[in-house]
């Protein structure tokens, strides 16, 4: 179980940290496919904010803001998300995971930016709620 | 016998090095697998996705079946883990 931390410079740099680490995790998983990232990268960099969240603060904090049950829901989200799209590709005429009959501008380009949120999503929940259920285990 | 193991072991791993003996050389443009469909990839990618970064092409549009599965397996982790250590615990 980790504790609550003491040092307030710990919490400072923590607090001051946390909100560049989320935009530049959003930032991947938004240009993922323009430039390197995606995802899975993106994910992985805004599950970190949180557990970095959980070290500085305890466990029980984080806990108040979003609770371990809604993580499962968004951890299943992605998944949905991503299967979601392609299930729509088929409902429009296509294949399955056929971007290109989209009715958006750009559709490939959107659908992909669409399972790479998707993808994020689950990342983001999977990793921070292994992470809870690790540390709480006893 | 009691070096059976340490036999088996050194003979398996001298196979595997006279097997990849024959590999080719990193980035060696006539390796097959430089000239089966990454030229097509490079060549095709941005007029058929519509988008410049040439991995996610292949990650999320050419292979978007192969990427659900992963989403998929790291969503069983988290599952697994929870299933296992979030056991007659009471959600607090």
């Amino acid at each position: 179980m980790i504790e609550k931390q003491e040092s307030i410079i710990i919490k400072t740099l923590c607090r001051m940290l946390v909100p560049f680490v989320q935009m530049f995790g959003l930032y991947v998983i938004m240009h993922g496919h323009s430039s390197p990232g995606g995802g899975f990268q993106g994910g992985v960099i805004l599950g970190s904010s949180f557990i970095l969240l959980s070290l500085a603060y305890g466990i029980d904090e984080v806990k108040r803001r979003f609770s371990l049950a809604s993580l499962t829901v968004f951890a299943s989200l992605g998944v949905f998300l991503y299967a979601g799209i392609g299930v729509l590709c088929v409902m429009l005429g296509g294949n399955f995971l056929d971007y290109g009959v989209l009715p958006v501008d750009e559709p490939r380009s959107m659908g992909m930016l669409g399972i790479e949120i998707g993808v994020g999503i689950t990342v983001m929940a999977a990793m921070v709620s292994i992470f809870h259920d690790l540390i709480t285990f006893e | 016998m009691r070096y059976l193991h340490l036999v088996v072991t050194g003979v398996t791993g001298l196979l595997l090095i006279l097997g990849s003996l024959d590999m080719p050389g990193t980035g060696d443009p006539n390796s097959p697998a430089s000239r089966h469909v990454s030229p097509r990839y490079i060549e095709k990618s941005l007029a058929e996705t519509e988008v410049p970064n040439m991995v996610t092409a292949v990650l999320a549009d050419y292979r978007g079946f192969d990427t659900l599965g992963e989403t998929t397996v790291i969503f069983a982790g988290a599952i697994a883990v929870l299933l296992i250590l979030r056991t007659g615990r009471k959600e607090d």
